[in-house]
């Protein structure tokens, strides 16, 4: 006989598989659409295909300049996420150490700029970018740095304060400079934010249409702006549009498979505070 | 480290600077041509309050705010509701829990441009397909009215964040001792009480984390309303975000487009600072 417990472990696990499949069956529906042809999606949408073939993924790739565009999300996510880390953390650091009125008035000013929305500021943004000739991949990288120093100066600080004093006191009676305290003691100590800020801020960035549109050219476009492009050639066209669909998302999955508990636990982290 | 450092400064400039001419002086710069004609090159007239007036009586202006306002509502209760309830599956002690875990969080990954595009084929020709496989009429025609573009788009969105916000409604619920569960467990409470009675007080100070932090998602969501609606059919689904942006970069009207964005950073200013000042108040009462 099975216990009461044991029973009710059984329908609660059947329940929640038939929401998670719920949940997945966009995915599903995306996934079994891109191998049909064209036709078969007018007649046949729900269930798998006749024959599962790759040509609309070939042409997908071809299409959308695929590898271009993965090379060009990658390079704008990387070098963004880099500087935020290098200065967002050195920022944090001088204000989480320096006592004094002004460094209290910066950090508030860093914090009350997570108040302003980006549509507040995109328009003269992009008039000043424009003028000095930013219009382009650097000063793409630039303006990351801008929007995201906040949220990450904000977490660095919070965790710089928790390491003493006396360690940065004891390496300067040994005569090491602030940058070098800094890089080798501090920084390495606040490892666990970095992974966090670097979470946030690739999930973000990786993700961003609104501001790449803006700044790109078509060359240099990411992967969300060139997808945005190839679906308005291809409406009515789904075939093609959910290969390149399913091609797009094919990079964060394989992230999050390998780093989910890191991801979920900085999203997690990131949202609290 | 104090103000005559010079290795203060150094550390402190390059996010500085960049915070100041990427946020605060385009802000300012933007403010203070929403009094002028400007075309987004240069301004020839003073108009003084003239665009912040126009503001009020621009119809197209008031139903986004409308539809926006209607959005984020619908769309707090849901996702919070359905965060709550997938946390608490979640956090029950069954073998798939952690798998469980890892689809719900999935979506909210990718972005709400994709999302959205992925979601068009959903709502056009898979809702067609189920409608007409169980004969349920309402399936149909997804997307090309209002009312559907409506629910469409809050549909997208719960699915996108109840997710997230089930990932900050765990670890409050981790929070909960587990002494106290067991005890009332012994006492014969049943799973519905000890979910009213125990985990719901506790996990109350989430819901003003998540209720602030999903409106102000809805507030500036732009990306998904652009994917899958495109503001139509005829700009009936045209939210804030998206208003401002073809003010912009459809009529090209940059002064009048900039005052909505001061009026619109405004209300999502009013929101953030309600919500500092809920969390303070409940501290101290604690």
């Amino acid at each position: 006989m099975i216990s009461k417990k044991r029973q009710s472990k059984i329908i609660l696990t059947i329940a929640s598989t038939i929401i998670a499949l719920i949940w997945l069956s966009p995915f599903y529906l995306m996934i079994v659409n891109a191998f049909k042809s064209k036709f078969e999606i007018f007649s046949n949408v729900l269930s798998l295909p006749s024959e599962w073939k790759f040509d609309n993924f070939v042409q997908a790739f071809i299409d959308l300049d695929f590898l271009n565009a993965l090379t060009n999300s990658f390079i704008v996510t990387f070098l963004s996420v880099l500087i935020i880390i290098v200065f967002s953390s050195m920022a944090a650091y001088a204000l989480a150490r320096n006592k004094s009125k002004l460094s209290g008035v910066f950090f508030l000013v860093f914090v009350a700029a997570m108040l302003i929305p980006f549509q507040s500021v995109m328009i003269p943004l992009i008039s000043i970018f424009g003028r000095i000739d930013l219009l382009n991949t650097s000063g793409l990288i630039f303006m990351y740095l801008g929007f995201g120093s906040s949220l990450s100066i904000f977490l660095y600080h919070g965790a710089v304060k928790g390491i003493p004093v006396s360690l940065d006191e004891a390496a300067m009676i040994d005569g090491a400079s602030r940058w070098r305290i800094f890089w080798t003691i501090i920084f390495p100590m606040l490892k666990p934010i970095t992974v966090t800020v670097m979470i946030l801020n690739v999930i973000w960035i990786w993700n961003d249409y609104l501001l790449p549109s803006l700044v790109l050219s078509q060359k240099s476009a990411t992967i969300p702006l060139r997808m945005f492009f190839f679906f308005g050639q291809y409406t009515k066209q789904w075939h093609l549009a959910l290969a390149g669909l399913t091609l797009a998302i094919i990079p964060v999955i394989v992230l999050y498979f390998f780093a989910q508990k890191h991801i979920i636990e900085g999203v997690a982290e990131g949202a609290i505070k | 480290m104090n103000n005559k450092n010079l290795s203060f400064w150094l550390f402190l400039l390059p996010a500085l600077f960049a915070l100041v001419v990427v946020v605060f002086f385009p802000f300012l710069y933007g403010f203070y041509y929403t009094f002028t004609d400007w075309n987004g090159l240069r301004a020839t007239t003073f108009l003084g309050l003239d665009n912040y007036f126009a503001i009020f009586s621009d119809q197209r202006f008031i139903d986004s705010l409308v539809f926006t306002i209607k959005f984020a509502i619908t769309s707090i209760v849901i996702v919070n509701v359905l965060g709550l309830g997938l946390a608490v599956l979640v956090t029950q002690k069954i073998k798939i829990s952690n798998g469980l875990r890892t689809i719900f969080f999935m979506p909210n990954l990718i972005g709400g441009l994709i999302l959205g595009f992925i979601w068009q084929f959903i709502f056009i020709s898979g809702f067609d397909a189920v409608g007409k496989l169980f004969d349920l009429s309402f399936l149909q025609g997804w997307l090309s009215n209002a009312e559907t573009g409506f629910w469409g788009l809050v549909i997208l969105n719960v699915w996108q964040y109840a997710g997230y916000i089930m990932i900050i409604y765990i670890s409050y619920l981790q929070g909960v001792p587990q002494e106290l569960l067991e005890a009332a467990e012994i006492d014969g409470a049943s799973a519905f009480q000890r979910f009213w009675r125990i985990k719901f007080p506790l996990v109350a100070p989430a819901f003003t984390v998540s209720l602030f932090l999903t409106l102000s998602n809805a507030f500036k969501l732009y990306d998904q309303n652009l994917a899958l609606t495109n503001g139509g059919p005829y700009g009936s689904t045209e939210m804030l975000a998206m208003e401002i942006y073809n003010t912009a970069f459809s009529r090209y009207d940059m002064a009048y487009a900039q005052s909505k964005a001061v009026i619109f950073f405004i209300l999502v200013a009013v929101v953030a600072l309600t919500q500092v000042y809920v969390n303070k108040k409940r501290e101290v009462e604690l």
